[in-house]
């Protein structure tokens, strides 16, 4: 690689200033990974693997597990992809193919918009806005009527691990949706033009389209859009109810990860102090697991891609 | 070369000059911990410093937990905690350590239900019940027949508590473990706790606002905020039988209860206090401070601000809502500032 540096004595030099700073960002990874370690350790001697799948959270008898906790990440998290994937994706394609100019930068600026808001204003938001409405016009009549439904379940409060799942995905949708349009954007024209002039409508182009040449990209858009859910720590704890339960339904309340951390690490001591920090390290696992598995799945949809043209 | 002398002599000036203005600087005194009297100490140490220049203080609203890991390692001068330091903390201190109570505060219970202010009457045992999930609609018998001038919805309860480690759960939890054996049995005390049923709000503001959008929502949160945001609050029966609104006098009134019984290092919880017109849900908040004092001038100007605090001090409290402390302790409290010293010579 750098082997074309030719003695030049400011280019050795700038190699190793960029392999230095390089480097840097590894070490940093690893001490943090270290130093979670190490601070765990207590709780990992005495919970064991046993702090993965238990579910008591008791900080006065010091019994800790994080099940509950990691459910709620990963459920709140799929619930906003749920809701923001195919809301972004169809956003992309309307923004790229239909809308008329004068509709186009409003629309995508104030999408993008989105990403620039505090997520405690998100969070204040959720309280006084969203969850009140998501409380009287859906949750409840859906109770009433389908309450036999173990997704639908009540009793009704507002805070809800569906309230969690609704404000993350407005918090995602500016992500997946700018790199959506970047991925639309990089069909070729020619493309696009060959389905039309081979008879096909609109719809069956885009179909096309994505179906060959973007599905890994919206893919990569989504598991973005995933990472930044698994981490939202702020907005997730005002609106999930921070109850360490794990519950069928949608309208129960719940608890993440980063929520448990911001909420006791403050006061927390002892066993408890590292309690939390072992949740962070399992979170830390978590996300890298998610992001390795969307990787691998998005290599495996790129080799299938390019098979298939 | 001659330019490279040039700016390192100018560099030596401006260290020399920097060095020379920072002995001069007011002397300062770093403190960290307990959020619930932060509005309190930063209004004394603003008006103690316009008063007296040569002190400044830095504050860390860190929390008790913070304030106290920090005054064990020694970072700080002071610290600040909501609970009192337990017996295992005490031990992994270098040297002995005073409480200096600062101020009380209570625990209000503020509700959500239409058309109702202030004045729901609850006892120790249905408040216990209530937070327990054994009581869960307004209509109760329980509720009703302790509030019979009001109409009690036929409406579930939605119980909301705080999600973050917090002095306030401390004093709130103390109190019910006090008073219902079921919860010390079931539940018991401390900053964060298993609730048994409920939704968590983070902060007071969390609290307040499950409790502002949830109708039929009953939670707690520090008297100061309930006033100033203008909920309903209960009135709970105290030891004697009464029912008292949580006011400051009420607080005040819990305080000279418990002064009677103050311990020598007033490491008490006063909880369920005596008296007649006492609120029972009540705590104090205290300043740590080691007696034996590293820096001569820093624990001087330390204590001289610790006397300031409990005399002068205690005028400013009620105008933030905090109660401040009875007369008896105050005394009291002189005489263990007394105890402050530098290599045994006191700072007072």
């Amino acid at each position: 690689m750098a082997r074309n540096t030719g003695g030049n004595p400011k280019d050795l030099a700038f190699e190793k200033a960029s392999a230095l700073f390089a480097f840097a960002v590894l070490a940093l990874t690893v001490l943090l990974f270290a130093v979670l370690l190490r601070e765990s350790l207590p709780a990992l001697r005495k919970f064991g693997a046993s702090f993965v799948v238990d579910g008591a959270w008791d900080p006065v008898l010091e019994k800790f597990g994080a099940l509950p906790f990691i459910y709620g990440t990963l459920v709140s998290s799929f619930l906003a992809l749920l809701i923001a994937v195919p809301l972004s994706v169809g956003t992309a394609i309307f923004i790229n193919e239909f809308a008329p100019p004068w509709l186009k930068t409003p629309v995508s600026l104030l999408a993008e918009l989105l990403a620039a808001i505090p997520s405690v204003i998100y969070g204040l938001s959720g309280i006084f806005i969203l969850v009140p409405i998501l409380r009287d016009t859906f949750m409840k009549p859906l109770t009433k009527h389908l309450g036999w439904v173990p997704l639908f379940k009540g009793p009704v409060y507002g805070p809800s691990m569906l309230a969690a799942g609704v404000l993350l995905s407005i918090m995602i949708i500016p992500f997946i949706l700018s790199v959506s349009r970047e991925v639309l954007a990089t069909v070729p024209q020619r493309q696009k033009e060959a389905v039309l002039s081979l008879g096909g409508t609109r719809w069956e182009m885009i179909r096309i389209v994505i179906g060959q040449h973007c599905l890994a990209g919206i893919f990569g858009a989504t598991v973005l859009g995933l990472g930044r859910a698994l981490g939202e720590t702020m907005a997730v704890t005002m609106v999930i109810g921070n109850r360490p339960e794990i519950s069928d339904s949608l309208f129960q309340q719940g608890y993440s990860m980063a929520a448990v951390i911001a909420n006791e690490f403050a006061e927390a001591d002892g066993l408890h102090l590292s309690s939390l920090i072992l949740i962070g390290l399992l979170l830390m696992l978590v996300t890298l697991v998610v992001n390795l598995a969307a990787k691998w799945m998005l290599s495996r949809m790129v080799a299938r891609a390019s098979r298939g043209i | 070369m001659k330019t490279f002398h040039g700016v390192l002599a100018g560099i030596l000036a401006t260290v020399a000059v920097v060095s020379f203005a920072s002995a001069a600087d007011p002397l300062s005194i770093n403190g960290a911990g307990a959020t619930f009297p932060y509005p309190l100490y930063s209004k004394w140490f603003y008006e103690y410093s316009n008063s007296n220049p040569g002190v400044r203080f830095n504050y860390q609203s860190i929390g008790s937990g913070g304030g106290i890991r920090q005054i064990t390692a020694g970072t700080v001068d002071f610290g600040a905690s909501d609970a009192p330091m337990k017996e295992e903390e005490m031990a992994r201190l270098p040297g002995p350590i005073f409480h200096i109570p600062a101020a009380m505060g209570a625990v209000t219970v503020v509700y959500n239900l239409e058309g109702q202010g202030s004045g729901l009457r609850l006892t120790p045992d249905v408040l216990a019940a209530i937070f327990l999930g054994k009581i869960t609609r307004w209509n109760d018998p329980k509720i009703a027949g302790l509030n019979k001038s009001l109409a009690m919805p036929n409406a579930d309860i939605v119980v909301a508590h705080r999600s973050d480690g917090s002095g306030t759960t401390d004093i709130f939890t103390n109190y019910l473990t006090a008073v219902n054996t079921e919860w010390r049995a079931k539940v018991g005390h401390g900053k964060a706790v298993n609730w048994p049923v409920g939704i968590g709000g983070k902060g007071n503001e969390g609290v307040a606002g499950v409790v502002k959008q949830t109708p039929g929502a009953v939670g707690y949160v520090e008297l100061a905020y309930a006033k100033q945001n203008r909920m309903s609050v209960a009135s709970l029966r105290n030891r004697e039988g009464n029912f008292v609104a949580p006011t400051l006098e009420a607080t005040s009134a819990a305080a000279a209860g418990a002064a009677k019984s103050m311990p020598a290092d007033y490491r008490v919880s006063i909880v369920d206090a005596p008296g007649r017109d006492s609120y029972p849900i009540a705590g104090l908040t205290w300043l740590l401070v080691y007696k034996n004092q590293r820096d001569e001038a820093k624990g001087r100007a330390l204590v001289r601000f610790l006397k300031w605090a409990i005399h002068d001090g205690q005028k400013m409290e009620a105008a933030l809502d905090y109660a401040p402390l009875p007369k008896p302790v105050v005394e009291k409290l002189d005489k263990t500032l007394r105890e402050i010293n530098y290599k045994g010579k006191t700072l007072y």
